[in-house]
């Protein structure tokens, strides 16, 4: 099973349909196909062994993802924001590859690897012109990997994830129906390439018929702008966007957005502040909360639109704390939590997230992190409520550990925000003689407010938690570190506090 | 057979892609499916003519056949004459 299926059934059915709209230029889905066929050939010639994208969002990734598909190589997008040594140690392991996009810094940073270059412009343009060679040309049977995304590497060398047609397949045939999308129907793409939204949500799309309408590069005016031009009726975001979104409304920047059905978000903790206003702000939209890794072919759990409503209009605190979960299990996948000790624990208490279904892959080039029942073991801590919603409680490996004691830096950081005068707030584990490892906390305190005391931090946590809690070190900074999908760099945090 | 074989109708236009095979034959509009062309077409049995439907999913009882229509046609589809019957999505409120 191939995932290029995806595209030739979107062809075979609405030829004649616009798929994408890029850079003003749109493409139907025959285009569309076409042009992935004459990516095969451009592959094939080429000898690549890896089809990489050193690129923002365009045709050429589409292009790409699917050519790459018919040609039986692993697609890898890769990150323009590394470092260019870093960068040239990944394109080593991928050589020899066929490299779309920045060809100047390819050059620059791995010219001696054995690459074939094209600029993203080259590519989708050969891959038009070149009409494949013969009618019945065999394609790949995609009994191997489509993606290999590298992960982003924080805490050590990135590692090789890989995904397989069957995984990505299994995500799309199980929760995507065929051509359900109306024709007026656009979903708006903000997410890098790299990024394994921006994947599926490139797949989903083409296999509901839904237009797909690409925003290389975000600013909040340029997203609300695109939204009323093209008539945007879903869209995905990272929690960073929302905020920028609602702040750029907020300050009086007005545009039609009243054919948003739906917008999504994931990809880091979304601040129960702007979850809120963005309700108040898009009263006509359903939002979504979406959890998955790269490892599961994204989502794995979702909190849907009425959840959301509901719990803004709920007076029952437990209902209300559900704007801060990430929803249920999607009916393909199961999720466990389970202890240190391997064994499954019950609603309220936290663990490891454990998940399994046919999109897991849980693998990476160098073995598979799966265990003998197919269980990935998502580094991610969590608990799950009595009514079965997940709560995300940070990276297992974030856990602070004192004195035996395990805590998680998210209890933590909600009572902060509780504060009138924090903004963010980030715990974690600072060196301790006595404990092994203590809380420290770096604040940033709102505008417009007086910098709180520590003694009045510490006070707070001491009231609404357990001692053991409070913390030794606090730190008061400008900002916390973000990384550009919103993801809070918590090793950053650790340096700064043990400075 | 392989998950991911495509098999064509020998009776109409329906072709699938198998997700799940156990053995049995497949069949559309009463006849075996096969991965080549047909030569000519047979003619429809009417207990097995109520069409495919493209990017449907049909499965048996058991769950041990999957197929996936990406052709649509006038037959319908079967193993050993036992007539299998759609499996829908669980589509989601649009995460992605």
């Amino acid at each position: 099973m191939n995932i290029a299926l995806l595209l030739e059934m979107a062809a075979e059915a609405a030829p004649d349909r616009v798929g994408l709209v890029c850079d003003g230029k749109r493409w139907t889905y025959g285009e569309l196909l076409a042009a992935a066929r004459g990516a095969f050939e451009l592959i094939t010639e080429s000898g690549a062994e890896y089809v990489a994208l050193l690129d923002e969002s365009s045709e050429a990734a589409l292009i790409a993802v699917f050519g790459a598909a018919l040609a039986g190589v692993p697609y890898c997008p890769l990150n323009y924001r590394l470092p260019d040594a870093d960068l040239g140690a990944l394109l080593g392991r991928i050589s020899p590859a066929l490299v779309v996009g920045d060809e100047e810094r390819v050059l620059r940073v791995a010219g001696e690897q054995g690459h074939t270059i094209l600029s993203r412009e080259e590519f989708s343009l050969k891959a038009q012109e070149t009409v494949p060679s013969e009618e019945s040309r065999e394609y790949d049977p995609g009994e191997g990997v489509a993606i290999q995304l590298f992960t982003s590497g924080t805490t050590a060398a990135p590692k090789a994830a890989i995904l397989r047609h069957s995984n990505l397949l299994g995500y799309i045939l199980g929760t995507v129906e065929f051509a359900s999308a109306d024709e007026d129907d656009a979903a708006l793409m903000v997410v890098p390439p790299y990024h394994i939204a921006g994947i599926s949500a490139l797949l989903s799309s083409i296999y509901s018929l839904r237009k797909i309408v690409m925003l290389p590069n975000f600013s909040p005016e340029g997203w609300l702008t695109l939204v009323a031009e093209e008539r945007i009726s879903n869209a995905f975001v990272v929690p960073t966007m929302l905020a920028r979104i609602v702040d750029a409304m907020e300050k009086g920047f007005a545009a039609e957005v009243s054919s948003l059905r739906a917008i999504a978000y994931g990809g880091g903790k979304m601040p129960l502040e702007v979850i809120h206003k963005a309700l108040e702000l898009f009263p006509e939209s359903g939002f979504t909360n979406a959890y998955g890794l790269t490892e599961t072919s994204s989502t794995v759990a979702l909190l849907g639109p009425e959840e959301h409503r509901a719990a803004l209009a709920s007076d029952d605190p437990a209902v209300r704390a559900r704007l801060t979960s990430v929803g249920k299990p999607i009916p393909t996948v199961e999720i466990e939590i389970r202890g240190e000790d391997g064994s499954v624990l019950p609603p309220g208490e936290a663990g490891e997230i454990y998940v399994r279904g046919d999109q897991v892959s849980g693998e990476y080039k160098e073995k598979s992190a799966l265990d003998a029942d197919g269980w990935f073991p998502t580094r991610d801590a969590g608990y799950m409520d009595e009514e079965g919603y997940l709560f995300l409680s940070g990276r297992a490996d974030d856990v602070i550990v004192r004195g035996g004691e395990n805590m998680s830096p998210g209890e933590i950081e909600d009572v902060l925000l509780t504060h009138p005068a924090v903004a963010d707030a980030c715990a974690c584990a600072v060196p301790s003689v006595e404990w092994g490892e203590a809380v420290g906390i770096a604040v940033v305190t709102r505008e417009g407010h007086e910098q709180p005391s520590e003694d009045e931090l510490k006070e707070l946590i001491r009231g609404r938690l357990r001692s053991s809690r409070v913390p030794e070190k606090v730190a008061f900074v400008t900002e916390l570190p973000y990384n550009e999908m919103g993801k809070l760099l918590r090793r950053k945090v650790k340096e700064v506090l043990a400075a | 057979m392989k998950p991911g074989t495509r098999l064509k109708s020998a009776a109409c236009d329906t072709e699938v892609m198998v997700i799940r095979t156990a053995g049995g034959t497949i069949e559309c509009g009463g006849a075996p499916m096969a991965e080549a062309e047909p030569a000519d077409l047979l003619p429809l049995a009417d207990d097995f003519s109520a069409g495919t439907l493209m990017g449907k999913r049909y499965v048996d009882a058991d769950g041990k056949y999957e197929l996936l229509c990406v052709k649509p046609g006038k037959g319908s589809l079967s193993v050993d004459g036992v007539a299998l019957v759609v499996k829908d999505a669980k589509p989601l409120p649009a995460s992605d």
